[in-house]
């Protein structure tokens, strides 16, 4: 039966992350954003010991959006949703800053052998805050991952990395401030193309492994973006996530890839997250002054500002009901590639336009650093950028709608 | 918990209307938009598949349904996936006896229902829509005024469904205002003095279903004649059903559009390939694709509240202006992907686009 009504667990689950999010993240937001590469160290031990439970029960930690596997009781997208949506509501940066396997995490659930799983992720549940990052973007391909020109060469008992990773989320956090670590995607066969490409976990502090620099960003200034340098890096040769076997259309990729189908949708719900923040606060103000949106009468006599507000909510609703939609089928096991990349173009697009709208409904107090808007429209615009550009989501789209192949729609 | 599937009893009724969309809407639909006429036996033949007004409980002699606005909402693009005018044209005996089941007294029930549960199709229709640009369900013009132990109505209305044949009509008034809890329904038959009924109107789409303008110069009813009798309508729960009702027409509509130009730009070839390969086409229909997913499930969650008892005037609003201007801005990009041979009338996308302009246009003119 189609139903939107949460179980009350889930409900639960949104109130406390909203308590959460008031209380921990949002008084700490400005000073985050101002300044930059400081760590909310206070936030970091509190989420860390709060969930660090779940990781030890072998579950997903909150924040951290991983595929669900047979031998994990998963979460579920849908609560997985549920909790960034409030994250990003308190605040983005700080949500992406949480001390979790990340997105390095998703990728060792989807691909990892039992053993591997338990070496790399077991940490998550003890000791110290740790980070798990992913490095697949180099400084000369972002979205054609295929392109990929950092190596790795087998030596004895080892794999031996070589090349330049830029864009890692979290990834001064995962390998030189904690004992987390990085996924770097890296080719073994440059002639084999996407086949080639697999992945490989480095271990924190690695020799060989330099954290060049932290990228300045136009927001979510909280969540540290690395510029990470292999030379010579040298790994243990069962740090290789799934096969080393170069084959066509290889599980490997694959596996990699099919973590998007659950990564995407987090995406679309963080952006909704902070959305909802901005379209949130907008409504208040105006309705303090009096000046509510009339739903109900004629189209014809909404004022430019009703239609504004109404539109922002009709596209955030929309967009939300579209990720919903995609955890949903991720929850039943359905296929979601499609619906992934819809909600994620969609939600992406969409608050990039409900933040930017937002601050110019306020005006010069919109402008103004005094207040959050500014700060909601900088962190929005990175949803419509990572994790798949908008673009590069609707080529998947028109293909899939399509039934072309990559080669019949470029 | 969170559901996107609909109940087999739901996909049982879907199946039916998609196989009668399929069979006796999307063959018809552009010979009867060319000839402004609806096909020969077309009302029969809906009406004895008897979707329009499933839900007429057993008591009243009805099929029993439940009433459900989810239902409504998916069978209702199904319809207007087949051709949106033809939909509404066999929809239309659910403008009255919906509000009728909802709101009516159990002496009007009694009297006006079997007209819903017999063969023929009923001779019924509502008026709604006014013809001035300052038209507001919530401030009509048309008002309903108490004189003397009866009701005197004055006013116009427009876009009156079916109104050439109708003998009977449910008409929207205010009784004074502004506001949507003064609007009240009555049924006026034909031949009441001071009603007057247009010649045919003639519009930009929708051509296939008469509409009609009435002209109410004081017209004087009993009490009984008030739908609710005493107790009146709530007109908000109308409006809200109605809201449901047209973005499902609309989503059904951008669907067919949408279909159409992907499988056009999938067989067209320019400069050797096929128009669909260039992203500058694959994006239009990639958004047309998420666009139409997005308002359909504005339209489920509206129609799913209002199922719980919900007044939901806000969602059924947001989920009508979304899927309307969705409506139309696919239906344009499907005349687009189509370039000239879009403008064509051969093709049936620009006549999907003249009707999907209506949509904003048309309360009152579809109930879920």
């Amino acid at each position: 039966m189609i139903d939107f009504e949460h179980v009350p667990a889930v409900a639960q689950l949104a109130s406390m992350m909203r308590a959460m999010a008031t209380h921990q993240m949002r008084p700490i937001a400005r000073e985050m954003d101002e300044n930059e590469h400081a760590d909310p160290t206070g936030y970091f031990d509190f989420i860390w010991q709060s969930t660090k439970s779940f990781a030890r029960a072998g579950s997903r930690s909150p924040g951290a959006a991983q595929p669900g596997s047979a031998s994990e009781p998963a979460i579920g997208q849908v609560r997985q949703c549920v909790i960034i949506e409030q994250m990003s509501w308190g605040d983005a940066g700080i949500y992406l800053s949480t001390p979790n396997p990340g997105l390095g995490g998703a990728a060792v659930s989807a691909v990892a052998t039992p053993e591997q799983r338990e070496r790399f992720l077991k940490r998550f549940g003890e000791g110290k805050p740790k980070w798990g990052a992913m490095a697949i973007t180099e400084p000369g391909c972002g979205s054609d991952s295929a392109a990929i020109t950092t190596t790795a060469v087998l030596d004895g008992d080892s794999w031996v990395i070589n090349g330049s990773k830029i864009f890692v989320t979290g990834g001064k956090r995962a390998v030189a401030d904690s004992e987390g670590f990085v996924v770097v995607w890296a080719t073994v066969d440059r002639s084999a193309g996407r086949a080639g490409i697999k992945s490989f976990v480095v271990e924190h502090h690695t020799p060989g492994m330099t954290v060049l620099k932290v990228e300045k960003k136009h927001g979510i200034r909280c969540s540290d973006t690395a510029a990470i340098v292999f030379e010579n890096c040298r790994i243990p040769k069962d740090n290789l996530l799934g096969s080393a076997e170069v084959v066509e259309r290889g599980e490997g990729f694959k596996g990699v890839m099919a973590t998007f189908d659950a990564t995407r949708p987090a995406v679309a719900a963080s952006a909704i997250g902070i959305g909802r923040a901005a379209l949130e606060y907008v409504q208040e103000r105006f309705e303090a002054a009096g000046m509510s949106p009339r739903y109900g009468i004629s189209p014809q006599k909404l004022t430019a500002r009703e239609r504004d507000l109404m539109m922002m909510e009709a596209n955030l609703k929309a967009s939300w009901l579209l990720t919903l939609r995609a955890c949903w089928m991720g929850d039943q096991k359905l296929p979601n590639n499609l619906e992934a990349s819809m909600c994620k173009a969609k939600a992406g697009l969409a608050v990039t336009h409900v933040t930017q709208k937002a601050v110019e409904m306020m005006g010069p107090e919109g402008y103004s650093r005094k207040l959050l808007l500014e700060k909601w429209m900088r962190d929005a615009k990175i949803n419509d950028i990572f994790e798949g550009t908008q673009q590069i989501n609707m080529l998947i789209i028109a293909r899939r709608i399509l039934g072309y192949t990559k080669d019949q729609l470029k | 918990m969170y559901s996107f599937d609909p109940t087999d009893e739901q996909k049982l009724i879907v199946q039916t209307a998609r196989d009668f969309a399929a069979k006796h809407l999307r063959p018809l639909a552009h010979e009867s938009d060319e000839e402004s006429k609806l096909p020969g036996g077309f009302l029969a033949a809906s009406w004895e598949l008897g979707l329009a007004t499933g839900a007429i409980p057993e008591a009243f002699g009805g099929v029993g349904m439940a009433r459900s606005a989810v239902t409504g909402a998916l069978v209702i693009e199904e319809l207007a996936f087949g051709d949106l005018p033809l939909a509404m044209a066999m929809l239309v005996p659910a403008l009255v006896a919906y509000p009728l089941v909802d709101h009516g007294s159990d002496l009007q029930k009694e009297k006006i229902l079997p007209a819903f549960t017999a063969a023929t199709f009923p001779r019924w229709t509502a008026a709604m829509v006014e013809p001035t640009m300052s038209y507001d369900p919530a401030d009509l013009a048309t008002k309903a005024t108490l004189i003397g132990g009866a009701y005197v109505i004055r006013g116009r209305k427009c876009f009156v469904p079916l109104g050439t044949d109708a003998e009977t009509f449910l008409v929207y008034a205010a009784e004074g205002g502004p506001g949507l809890d003064h609007v009240q329904a009555f049924v006026v038959p034909r031949g009441t003095p001071g009603l007057t009924v247009s010649a045919r109107e003639k519009n930009m789409g929708i051509r296939a279903v008469d509409t009609v303008e009435i002209d109410l110069e004081d017209v004087r009813l009993p009490l009984d004649a008030r739908l609710g009798e005493k107790k009146g309508i709530d007109f908000a729960r109308v409006m809200s059903y109605s809201r449901v009702a047209i973005a499902a027409m609309g989503v059904g509509l951008a669907r067919g559009a949408f279909d159409y130009a992907r499988d056009y730009a999938r067989e067209r070839k320019a400069f050797g390939e096929p128009i669909a390969s260039r992203q500058a086409i694959a994006f239009m229909l990639a958004e047309m694709a998420v666009e139409i997913d997005a308002a359909r499930l504005l339209v489920w969650e509206a129609a799913w509240q209002l199922d719980k008892g919900n007044a939901a005037t806000k969602e059924t609003y947001l989920a009508r202006m979304y899927a309307d201007a969705m409506a139309l801005k696919v239906a344009d990009n499907a005349v687009q992907v189509l370039g000239g041979h879009g403008y064509i009338r051969d093709n049936p996308v620009e006549a999907w686009l003249r009707h999907a302009r209506g949509l904003p246009t048309f309360d009152g003119m579809a109930t879920a």
